[in-house]
């Protein structure tokens, strides 16, 4: 029998400021690569704008396509190459122009250039100010609904300290993938939503699994006299700890798969997939565990009485 | 003896049929996304005031002519703002019959302003009729645009309202999108007005155009050079003849130039008016105009009594037909303009595919040899199960007609991932309960009831997120979600219920077994 660890009895929680200080290390270096950056770059999903993707019979370097769109006065393009340099995205902020009117100036700057070659345009976007503006605000509801669904549920099922745990640990997934994006040079968009969404979701699964055993353990009378709630919830994660790993081992095969071979479209989205399963299991240890310690600690302190936490039941 | 057995087998047996029934063959009963297939997504905002305002201007127009057919001298009727009317009359003395009149004829409106002494009233459209005006202007815009997508031919095309004032419309499967973006985006209003020659062109460009009149442009694009040129048309504001008033339309070609042209027939009170107004205006020349462009302005040599008309301007041969085509289909109520739009070509569709069956085949054999390799028989179990949760996905698919895009491929992969993490669940528990002393039945019923609650928690989670995600999502992230919570949803059926039969069948009538693969 193959077993990943059988009570390994590590000390998670009594190094949880190591992991403290890692966390806000990397998410700090986000967030400056994003103020270095000015801000998180946004997708034409968001922020409005047209993008064409173009294919070319032979490759092509980026000046020759700059050249061409200057002779229709839209050299200020960003031209970026997509998988290879026969293809390209080129990317246009809004204007007063209209979608029509950029696709058709495009196609006839690019079809002018004999040096350029055949060409094919393979995918237009154009997103109008109106929608961008609408997508922003439906994507800042999306989450925080989610957020709140699963406070909600994890405070029903277990209590509300642990649902806040939860929700920490969520935002610092959150985090840790904004912050892997900015630092790649990836842009948000409607599918990198979608992702985040999805991790929401996912990584609060291990954290439900490491309460759930803290609270069976009590049921079953296994703490000892004495065992601090430190303890308890190291114990927990420990004895779980197989199958947080397993379980997130099977979804990152599946997402680096994804990454290597889903194709340039979705290699965005599979990035942050493969991010938010890393961080999820992590953070189920690191944040919703130790977490759950400290405040449970400071609580105490502060009202003066013990009081079990986590198991209402 | 694991209760009922039958029962449960039968269960399964039916469901794999339905399945298979559902799904066959796949080519045909699993909808691609048009991200997939290769089509335009397009969302169109209807200009609903437009709609209102051009309804008002009516309104105001049938006013005056009632107003001065009755005698009662009008200065002027004018719309201010979108919804809103003043009229001010020529003198206070005829104020009691013009309210009368106005009462009669504009009952649609409330009277916003009335000062008797001054001779001015203002009048306001009523808001339920605006809030008329804008929903027809939006029903009547989808049909308008359902009618050119049909005679365009596109097959299945979807075109819906969304929103209040938007329409979607998706065209799988198009391959000039550019074509089939100007045929739907186009208004489409055809107007034949009277050229007025009294004042020259180029001077009403400088002194402003004279009331009752203005000025339009006809585009004309050199052979040669393919440069623009704007020449100025000074025509009456009055369209005596519109679009409404067309029958039907089609391409003709030119004998003589081998030009194609539309030709237009009127139906019966236009080609009246028509004639009507080729007698009264011989030797004047009539504009055609088409959205506010001139698009040509021949002479009227005589009067032309067959009711019939044709549109020249060096149209290609595609130009001409969609000129028809929108002709026949008629104007749209209101304008639009393209608020958001996403065109896939059919190659970077097909290249799609083809990336997400590897991806999907790719992350299918790694997950199923890991779970082989680390449980064994039982993670060969889980690896059936997940081939049977991939059928179940798909069919469920087909069975409710989602539609399978880019994402909801990610989806997919996604699903296979967390599909065995049921399984990885049940089957930890189980090694524990078994290392714990436990018999391995007893394993066995302990660990699937213990995993179970936990199971159940994990799930509704993930369908959380799912369902958030697809009440926000558009097209292609709506598809994964819809590919995401059918394959959680699955993975209950199974992960657990089949699973457990299977080990049920294998454990069966092996009381003394004192061994597990797993």
């Amino acid at each position: 029998m193959i077993e990943l660890f059988r009570d390994p009895g590590f000390n998670f929680i009594g190094r949880r400021r190591w992991a403290y200080l890692i966390s806000v290390l990397f998410i700090l270096a986000g967030i400056g690569s994003m103020v270095a950056k000015g801000g998180l770059r946004y997708g034409i999903d968001f922020s409005g704008g047209t993008l064409i993707q173009v294919r070319f019979e032979k490759p092509v370097a980026v000046d020759r396509i700059r050249h061409a769109l200057e002779t229709v006065q839209m050299g200020e393009s960003v031209i970026q190459e997509f998988g290879d340099d026969r293809e390209y995205l080129l990317r246009l902020p809004l204007a007063q122009l209209s979608s029509e009117e950029v696709t058709r100036r495009t196609q006839e700057a690019l079809a002018k250039d004999s040096e350029l070659g055949k060409h094919e345009i393979r995918r237009v976007e154009f997103v109008g100010p109106q929608v961008g503006r609408d997508l922003q605000i439906q994507a800042i509801y999306a989450v925080l609904w989610s957020m709140v669904g699963i406070l909600v549920y994890i405070a029903i099922r277990f209590d509300l300290l642990g649902g806040l745990a939860s929700i920490a640990a969520i935002i610092h997934d959150v985090l840790v993938c904004l912050s892997a994006m900015s630092l790649t040079n990836r842009e948000m968009s409607l599918a990198i939503l979608a992702a985040l969404l999805t991790i929401i979701g996912y990584s609060v699964n291990d954290t439900i699994v490491a309460y759930d055993r803290v609270r069976e353990n009590r049921a079953k009378g296994a703490r000892r006299k004495g065992e601090s709630f430190e303890t308890q919830i190291n114990n927990a994660i420990n004895q779980t700890l197989s199958r947080t790993v397993l379980t997130a081992l099977t979804v990152f095969f599946t997402t680096a798969v994804l990454y290597l071979f889903g194709g340039k479209v979705l290699e965005d989205m599979a990035f942050v997939l493969c991010i938010g399963v890393v961080t999820g299991t992590y953070s189920t240890i690191y944040i919703a565990g130790s977490l759950i310690v400290d405040w449970a600690g400071w609580r105490d302190r502060w009202v003066g009485k013990r009081k079990k936490v986590v198991a209402k039941a | 003896m694991p209760r009922h057995l039958g029962v449960r087998i039968a269960l399964v047996v039916i469901v794999v049929a339905v399945s298979i029934w559902y799904l066959y063959p796949p080519a045909k009963t699993i909808n691609l996304g048009l991200d997939l297939q290769g089509g335009i997504h397009l969302v169109l905002g209807v200009d609903v005031d437009k709609a209102v305002e051009a309804q008002v201007e009516r309104a105001g127009d049938t006013a005056r002519a009632e107003l001065e057919k009755r005698g009662i001298g009008v200065t002027r009727v004018e719309r201010r703002g979108t919804a809103e009317l003043a009229i001010q009359l020529a003198s206070p003395q005829s104020w009691d019959a013009a309210v009368k009149t106005i009462d009669e004829v504009l009952s649609v409106f409330d009277r916003k302003e009335a000062d008797q002494a001054a001779g001015r009233l203002g009048l306001a459209l009523k808001p339920r009729e605006v809030a008329n005006i804008r929903d027809l202007a939006v029903r009547q815009g989808l049909e308008t645009i359902r009618n050119r997508v049909d005679q365009f031919g596109v097959a299945e095309p979807s075109i819906q309202q969304q929103g209040e004032n938007r329409i979607l419309v998706q065209l799988p499967g198009v391959q000039d999108p550019a074509r089939a973006k100007a045929l739907i985006g186009k208004t489409a209003l055809l107007e034949f007005k009277l050229v007025d020659e009294r004042t020259d062109a180029e001077t009403a460009l400088r002194t402003g155009p004279p009331p009752g009149t203005e000025i339009l442009y006809q585009r004309r694009v050199d052979k040669e050079t393919r440069e623009e040129r704007k020449v100025p048309f000074l025509v009456q504001k009055k369209a005596p003849i519109t679009g409404r008033d067309v029958a039907t339309a089609r391409v003709s070609i030119d004998q003589n130039t081998s030009e194609p042209y539309v030709s237009v027939d009127f139906n019966a009170a236009g080609g009246r008016a028509f004639s009507e107004l080729t007698d009264a205006n011989v030797g004047k020349r009539l504009a055609i105009v088409l959205d506010g462009n001139v698009h040509s302005a021949p002479q009227i040599r005589e009067r032309i009594p067959s009711g019939r008309a044709q549109i020249t301007g060096g149209f290609s041969t595609d130009e001409a037909t969609d000129l028809a085509i929108v002709l026949r289909a008629g104007a749209l109520p209101a304008p639009v303009q393209v608020l958001e739009e996403r065109t896939v070509g059919p190659s970077l569709g097909a290249d799609s595919i083809r990336q997400g069956i590897i991806a999907i085949l790719a992350s299918t054999a790694l997950v199923f040899l890991f779970m082989l390799v680390y449980y064994r028989l039982s993670g060969l179990v889980a690896d059936v199960a997940l081939g049977l949760n991939l059928l179940l996905l798909m069919a469920t698919m087909a069975g409710f007609h989602a539609t399978l895009t880019l994402p909801g491929i990610a989806g997919i992969a996604l699903t296979i991932g967390m599909a065995v993490d049921t399984n990885i669940l049940i089957f930890e528990r189980i090694r524990e309960e078994l290392r714990a002393g436990k018999t391995v039945r007893g394993a066995i019923d302990a660990g699937f009831a213990r995993a179970f609650k936990t199971v159940i928690d994990t799930h509704v989670t993930v369908l959380v997120s799912g369902l958030i995600l697809f009440q926000f999502g558009t097209g292609p992230v709506k598809g994964f979600a819809v590919t995401l919570m059918i394959g959680i949803a699955v993975s209950l059926f199974t992960a657990v219920f089949f699973t457990r039969l299977i080990f049920d069948l294998i454990y069966m009538g092996q009381r003394k077994r004192e061994t597990l693969s797993i």
